[in-house]
């Protein structure tokens, strides 16, 4: 596999990810953004593994075990959100704001 | 230590601390209890009387002519600055002991009686004890920082006692003016002591008066301005001028306190303290000469206002000024040994005329109680004749006025005379101190007259008290004259500490004293008067007095009184005088309101209201809102916003990492 275009797909679906991040409003959405950038950042480390040596790939289990725990909590916020404001909008969560 | 009963000098202020102890805990939990109170308030005190008396017979036989001194633990050990709790036993540190404890008992004893119906007997008791141990500490202290601890002390139980009665606003008042004047006497003292330490790098009695012949040049500014400094603190506990208006106002408190506090004991602290430090006085020819000036000028000038004050309390009160104004006319003069005599005789006299006076006012009080009258107990206008009623105090205060006035052969006399002997034999060098001389003459007529009118109007001449309250006239209780009667001899026989040589007396109190004086003897010209010059003295001494018990006796006419409710207002000099100059009103008007309106506008208006208050408090509040506004909108609570802040942040980072 050519290192580059690996590297081009990671940072185009990096660049989507924060663009989702920035621009959707949706919790559900943002979150799944999120989830692109952290996949983007696994290829990334992947494909370098093959010249730099294994760690990045042992890095990447570790990525995963991560996003799954934050997968899990991240959730189970937006559900909560969800039950209390009968919306997922982030435009509704501004309660540090002025309540 | 000495292995002898010297060693104890602890004893009697730990006694009279020990009494304050336990009645301060009486006053708070059974104020009742006024036997138990009195017991413990007059036993600690005879109890220190005995062990002064033990310790002063060790010292004589100790021989010794360097003072004892006992440290007990450091105090203050800072760098080249060492002072420690430390007493100091010496013949003059011991005269005051007596003075104090011996004295101080008797109005111990007096005040059992004059207290007796009192709601605060218990805290009375405490405050007295306090005031004895703090004098005991300031007259035995073995440097100036002990020594002001006394005095500072003493100051507190005199506020404390002065306003013993401060439901009423009046006597309160009274306590925070003797406080406040005494305060700008401690400033001379304290700055005084800083510069002592600096001069003689030393506090210790011991140290500075031994180093100071080399540290100080003698007349030199130096020593000047530490004896001035000093005098300054005299000058507000002795009550001379220019800060004595507050011991007329002290008349507020209970008169045994008058007659322990501002007659007999502390108001003397400051002929103590210039008597302590003969020598820096000595080497400070100008100091001196102000001193014996302001005293004798003191003298003239409180005897003056004695003359219409119609308060017998008063009268004793400028009386007092009038006598602590000869002691520094002594000390001043550098006549120590005359002045610490007349501290004693006068502490005898004046303290047997405010307990005189006390019993007069005992009487007074219980008529007016009887009859339920609200006339002043303490207005010779509402006295006269008591004598009929009261035989024991008139012929006791008759004694103390005699020797007050100077007459032969009575305590006051051979003190009075010493003073005005030696202020004129240093008038043959400086002819100020003859002056000086006049002044105390002049000061003599006077006294003899204006004691004269307090005996004639209270004792003789027909009652003006009123028709009911005559029946309820009666003498105090032996309570209260018993120690009257043991004043009363030794108003009489006070004389017999120190009769002159000139009367083929034994001087001894000034032999006693020389090891204190002896250094400052050899700095102060000395005249020796020939004995011819000398009865002439005492002559005129005694011819004045006699010309002002008798002239009082010609001119003043008892007869003519009317009860104060319905005397008329004196006019002319006497309304001046009644008015004591005017001093107050001009200190007012001078000081007080300036002070006041600074305070008020500069300080209080424009400097705490609009700098500190507007400019600095409030406006670093203002700043920090203003800052919080200016920064609110960034904060606009979308987690959108922070994102996109967050990568912006980020782009930035990354472009600054890599280009």
């Amino acid at each position: 596999m050519l290192l580059s275009p690996a590297l081009f797909i990671s940072a185009v679906l990096f660049t989507l990810g924060v663009a989702g991040v920035l621009f959707r409003r949706n919790a559900i959405v943002i979150f799944m953004c999120v989830e692109l950038m952290l996949n983007a950042v696994n290829l990334t480390f992947v494909a370098l593994a093959q010249s730099l040596g294994m760690g990045g790939q042992v890095f990447v289990f570790f990525v995963m075990a991560v996003a799954a725990a934050e997968a899990a909590v991240g959730l189970a916020i937006i559900l909560a959100v969800y039950r209390h404001k009968q919306s997922v909008s982030l435009q509704t969560m501004n309660l540090l704001k002025d309540g | 230590m000495t292995g002898t009963a010297v060693d104890l000098i602890w004893l009697p202020p730990a006694l009279a601390l020990l009494g304050f102890v336990l009645n301060g805990t009486l006053a708070l939990t059974r104020p009742t209890a006024k036997r138990l109170v009195s017991v413990i308030g007059a036993g600690v005190l005879l109890a220190a009387f005995a062990a002064s008396i033990a310790v002063f017979s060790a010292f004589v036989g100790l021989h010794a002519d360097e003072p004892v001194v006992l440290r007990y633990w450091s105090w203050i050990p800072v760098g080249t600055l060492q002072v420690d709790v430390a007493l100091q036993v010496d013949q003059l540190s011991l005269v005051m002991l007596l003075v104090v404890t011996g004295v101080g008992s008797l109005i111990h004893l007096f005040s059992i009686g004059y207290m007796k119906e009192d709601p605060g007997y218990a805290r009375y008791f405490a405050y007295l004890n306090l005031f004895v141990f703090f004098m005991l500490v300031l007259v035995l202290g073995a440097s100036f920082p002990v020594m002001f601890v006394g005095w500072e002390g003493v100051g507190l139980c005199s506020y404390l006692l002065i306003g013993f009665w401060f439901s009423d606003a009046a006597n309160a008042n009274a306590g925070r003016k003797a406080f406040i004047m005494n305060r700008i006497g401690d400033f001379g003292f304290m700055v005084a002591m800083f510069m002592i330490f600096w001069a003689t790098g030393s506090l210790d009695f011991g140290t500075v008066f031994t180093h100071a012949p080399m540290a100080l040049v003698p007349g030199s500014r130096t020593v000047t301005a530490i004896t001035l400094l000093l005098f300054l603190g005299c000058t507000g506990k002795s009550a001379q001028i220019p800060l004595y208006t507050w011991l007329p106002d002290a008349m507020a408190g209970p008169t045994p306190v008058s007659a322990l506090i501002h007659a007999a004991t502390m108001v003397t602290a400051g002929v103590y303290l210039v008597a302590r430090c003969n020598l820096l006085f000595a080497m400070a020819p100008v100091s001196s000469a102000v001193v014996a000036g302001v005293g004798a000028l003191t003298a003239l000038f409180a005897a003056t206002i004695a003359l219409k004050q119609w308060d017998i309390k008063k009268v004793l009160a400028y009386s007092t000024i009038s006598q602590l104004g000869y002691m520094f006319v002594a000390v001043g003069t550098g006549a120590i040994t005359a002045g610490i005599f007349h501290l004693a005789t006068h502490a005898f006299f004046k303290a047997l005329l405010f307990l005189g006076s006390g019993s007069v006012i005992y009487a007074m009080h219980q008529a007016y109680h009887h009859t339920h009258a609200h006339d002043d107990a303490q207005d010779m206008r509402n006295m006269g004749g008591l004598s009929r009623y009261m035989p024991w105090t008139t012929s006791l205060m008759w004694i103390a006025t005699l020797a007050i006035a100077g007459v032969p052969p009575l305590a006051g006399f051979f003190s009075k005379d010493e003073i005005l002997t030696a202020a004129h034999a240093r008038g043959h060098v400086e002819p100020i101190w003859l002056v000086f001389w006049g002044l105390g003459l002049l000061a003599a007529l006077l006294t003899a007259f204006y004691m004269t009118r307090l005996m004639l109007y209270t004792f003789h001449g027909p009652n003006r008290t009123g028709e009911q309250e005559q029946a309820h006239l009666h003498e105090a209780p032996w309570i209260m004259t018993g120690p009257l009667l043991v004043l009363g001899v030794l108003s009489a026989a006070g004389g017999l500490l120190n009769i002159p040589a000139l009367y083929r007396g034994g001087a001894r109190l000034e032999h006693w004293l020389e090891p204190i004086t002896q250094p400052s003897a050899a700095l102060i010209p000395a005249v020796p008067l020939s004995p011819s010059t000398e009865w002439l003295l005492v002559g005129i001494a005694v011819a004045v007095a006699v010309v002002g018990i008798v002239g009082a006796w010609q001119l003043l006419k008892p007869q003519r009184l009317v009860p104060a409710r319905s005397a008329p207002e004196e006019r002319g000099f006497a309304r001046v005088l009644r008015n004591k100059w005017y001093v107050d009103e001009i200190y007012d008007a001078l000081i007080v309101r300036p002070l006041v309106w600074f305070s008020r506008v500069v300080l209080w208006q424009e400097i705490d209201q609009l700098v500190v208050d507007g400019a600095a408090v409030n406006g670093a509040a203002r700043g920090a809102r203003a800052l919080g506004w200016a920064n609110r909108w960034l904060q606009t609570g979308q987690v959108g916003t922070y994102v996109a802040v967050f990568v912006v942040g980020v782009l930035l980072v990354l472009w600054r990492a890599i280009g």
